[in-house]
């Protein structure tokens, strides 16, 4: 009921409160949002972290940068490798290490496939949390594949640790490009699937159009980057603007949206998603002979200083910034991820829109609670 | 006389159960087919035991009432809402003579008794003292009071053509073809609304907004647990039931078989075909239908459900209303 009727028919509501989560199907772990709701009208939405608080910044403290990249895994797992890679590249530009071309050929498709795979689940559970059960599992169908890739590659699926200080952990398996090449054969005729059976669709359109707007202005005040950011037209692409590893040396464009609403954020996700198959079909057949590692000392040691990296991974930039005394533990880690400020977005995205809006836009940032709390 | 219709009552309650038991399979199996899946394949060959080791997984749960919950009125939920759907089972015909009662008002009769299950919802939702259930409840209100007006004025439109209200004859009306033939384009659009409104009805997916898992947890019945869970569960299978089997007797001649013309070979064959497997025939054709867009469509949204009833439905409604009424006043059908 509008606040107009409302007046006019001398009727007065009471606003209550919903606890949504910490345990609830579409939060999607264990985050916890505070409802102030008029009857399903959203008034305000306060975000409450810390249920899933493991420290990992302060356990950094004790590691050594070897082991500080396992703990970079636990944050945002579905971009465990990007992740990695984000501490591997501060302790290397640290260190002043050239890694070989290989390694940085290998990262970037890695990664780019670690990017698909995050998306492509990210899809499956959007279309879950609207009600289309269905998308889940397509996209966990397709998602096997990166997965098994993976496992042939390093030995695990989810939580990888291919990236070490000085390169990789292994060298890829002899199938490697046989398999990719398979799976972007594959996953192209299925994209369009997607998009027939949810993005073309009616009661999908209707339900992200138009909705859950977030302007270009707020996605930069807030800090929103990765597809929610470029959804309202900020460029922030970390690999277009400061490139890493091999981006500098493939073709590919940014997905800028104008419309900032839960369909543009939807929409660049499904873009990205070619971009990212475009960038690993330039490199899979162009990887470089050499040493999957450069030679590193036993212990790493940085030298005294502050150090700065970030990477993009599937929910957007990730900064990792470290205080070194020179000893072989850093002396303050800093995770600048991407989550924790798309999270925050929500209160200025769901105000006046319904609970079952909120869902929609909850699916649309991505959310992935660990890397939210660490 | 008092004996027989224990009988039949017992007999009905076996029925339903059965019929639930099947449906709850069926549903598994269809939708493990729309998203690669196998299903159940555990428990019995091709896992056929796995909903009774649900049910009687259900029978044995505990009974939780939360502390403020009305107690009263959260029994007697479970309970409403199984009447309202066992009440309509009575009056549907599966046979020739295979009906319980033949009352001169049936379709009347189905909508009126279906339509108390939704007090079954509200209350249920009012009492557990929840504020997703609550949400539920009241959305669910929302959505069944607007869609009977669509689904009672679609199969209006057909009983307008058939001239009765009782469901034998209106099944007679149609022994020479269907009215989904016959009513032409008209017929076409009641039976879309009324598969529509149906689903909406039965609170399924995409209309499943009184549950909506991912937004209220479980909706109306989120502090359900054990047997009461399973009557909702049961209910909400037996409406599926009833909205094919009506449609199934309205559209598509309810026992009648097929028949083309004058190709008397195929007509023959046809008829030996008999009345009941008819009757099922067409009942899990439209429950087949009723899932598929269950499995593929996401859910809409409360305020978008209403428009779509009031705006679209409804309208189209009315004016097929009067299109029909037309055609039958003139005796534009065959």
């Amino acid at each position: 009921m509008t606040a107009e009727v409302k007046e006019q028919r001398g009727i007065k509501t009471q606003e209550y409160f919903v606890n949504m989560g910490p345990q609830h199907p579409s939060t999607h772990g264990v985050l916890r949002l505070v409802l102030e709701l008029d009857g399903e009208i959203i008034q305000r939405v306060e975000p409450h972290i810390g249920y899933i608080h493991r420290s990992i910044e302060k356990m950094c403290e004790k590691d050594s940068y070897r082991q500080i990249v396992h703990l970079t895994d636990r944050m945002d797992y579905l971009s465990a490798n990007m992740n990695n890679e984000a501490v591997c590249l501060a302790v290397e530009s640290a260190l002043e290490i050239e890694v070989p071309d290989r390694v940085k050929v290998i990262r970037t498709i890695i990664a780019e496939l670690t990017r698909l795979a995050s998306h492509q689940l990210w899809w499956g559970v959007m279309g879950m949390d609207l009600g289309a059960l269905t998308a889940f599992l397509y996209g966990f169908r397709d998602r096997e594949m990166i997965n098994d890739i993976f496992e042939e590659t390093c030995g695990a699926r989810l939580t990888m640790n291919y990236n070490v200080p000085g390169g990789l952990m292994f060298d890829i398996h002899p199938n490697f490009q046989r398999r990719v090449k398979e799976f972007i054969a594959h996953f192209k005729t299925k994209i369009p699937e997607y998009d027939q059976l949810l993005s073309d669709n009616v009661i999908f359109r209707e339900r992200t159009e138009g909705i859950g707007i977030l302007s270009k202005e707020d996605a930069i005040s807030y800090g929103a980057t990765g597809p929610t950011g470029r959804a309202s037209g900020f460029s922030c692409d970390v690999r277009k603007h400061h490139p890493y590893s091999a981006y500098d040396r493939v073709e590919f464009k940014e997905i800028l949206m104008e419309k900032g609403d839960s369909f543009a954020r939807y929409k660049a996700r499904i873009l990205e998603m070619w971009e990212s198959l475009h960038i690993i079909e330039q490199l899979i057949d162009n990887i470089p002979e050499g040493e999957y590692q450069a030679p590193t000392k036993a212990v790493i040691k940085l030298p005294k200083g502050e150090f700065y990296q970030r990477v993009e991974t599937a929910r957007g930039e990730l900064g990792v910034y470290v205080v070194s005394e020179g000893s072989k533990s850093p002396y303050r880690l800093k995770f600048r991820s991407p989550g924790f400020s798309n999270l925050f977005t929500i209160d200025h995205m769901a105000r006046g829109y319904k609970i079952a809006d909120l869902v929609a836009m909850m699916s649309t940032i991505d959310l992935v609670i660990p890397d939210i709390d660490r | 006389m008092a004996i027989e219709w224990a009988i039949i009552g017992l007999v009905l309650i076996l029925f339903v159960a059965i019929s639930v038991i099947i449906l709850v399979y069926v549903e598994r199996k269809v939708a493990a087919f729309f998203q690669l899946r196998l299903g159940p394949m555990r428990v019995g060959k091709w896992g056929m035991l796995q909903t009774i080791a649900d049910f009687i997984k259900l029978l044995m749960k505990e009974h939780i009432i939360t502390k403020k919950a009305d107690k009263f009125l959260f029994n007697l939920a479970p309970f409403i809402i199984v009447t309202a759907s066992f009440l309509a089972i009575g009056a549907i015909p599966f046979a020739l003579g295979l009906q319980v009662m033949d009352i001169n008002i049936g379709v009347f009769y189905i909508t009126a008794v279906s339509s108390i299950g939704v007090l079954g919802i509200l209350l249920g939702g009012w009492a557990g003292n929840n504020k997703y259930s609550m949400i539920g409840a009241l959305r669910s209100g929302a959505q069944v009071v607007s869609y009977e007006l669509s689904i009672t004025l679609s199969l209006l439109a057909m009983i307008v053509l058939a001239g009765s209200l009782q469901l034998s004859e209106i099944i007679a009306s149609q022994q020479t073809g269907w009215w989904i033939f016959k009513g032409h384009i008209p017929a076409w659009i009641a039976f879309t609304v009324f598969v529509i409104a149906g689903t909406a009805e039965t609170n399924r997916g995409p209309f499943d907004l009184a549950e909506a898992e991912s937004e209220l947890t479980a909706g109306f019945h989120t502090e359900y647990s054990g047997i009461k869970f399973a009557m909702f569960f049961l209910a909400e299978y037996v409406s599926l039931f009833i909205i094919a089997a009506v449609g199934a007797t309205v559209f598509f001649g309810g026992w009648l078989p097929f028949h083309i013309g004058h190709w008397q070979v195929f007509n023959a064959v046809m008829d030996w075909i008999p009345p009941i497997v008819w009757f099922f025939g067409k009942v899990a054709a439209i429950i087949g239908l009723i899932m598929w867009f269950k499995w593929t469509f996401p859910r809409l949204r409360i305020d978008q459900l209403l428009i779509l009833e009031w705006k679209y439905l409804l309208p189209i409604n009315l004016v097929n209303l009067i299109i029909v009424s037309f055609i039958a006043l003139m005796g534009w059908y065959l």
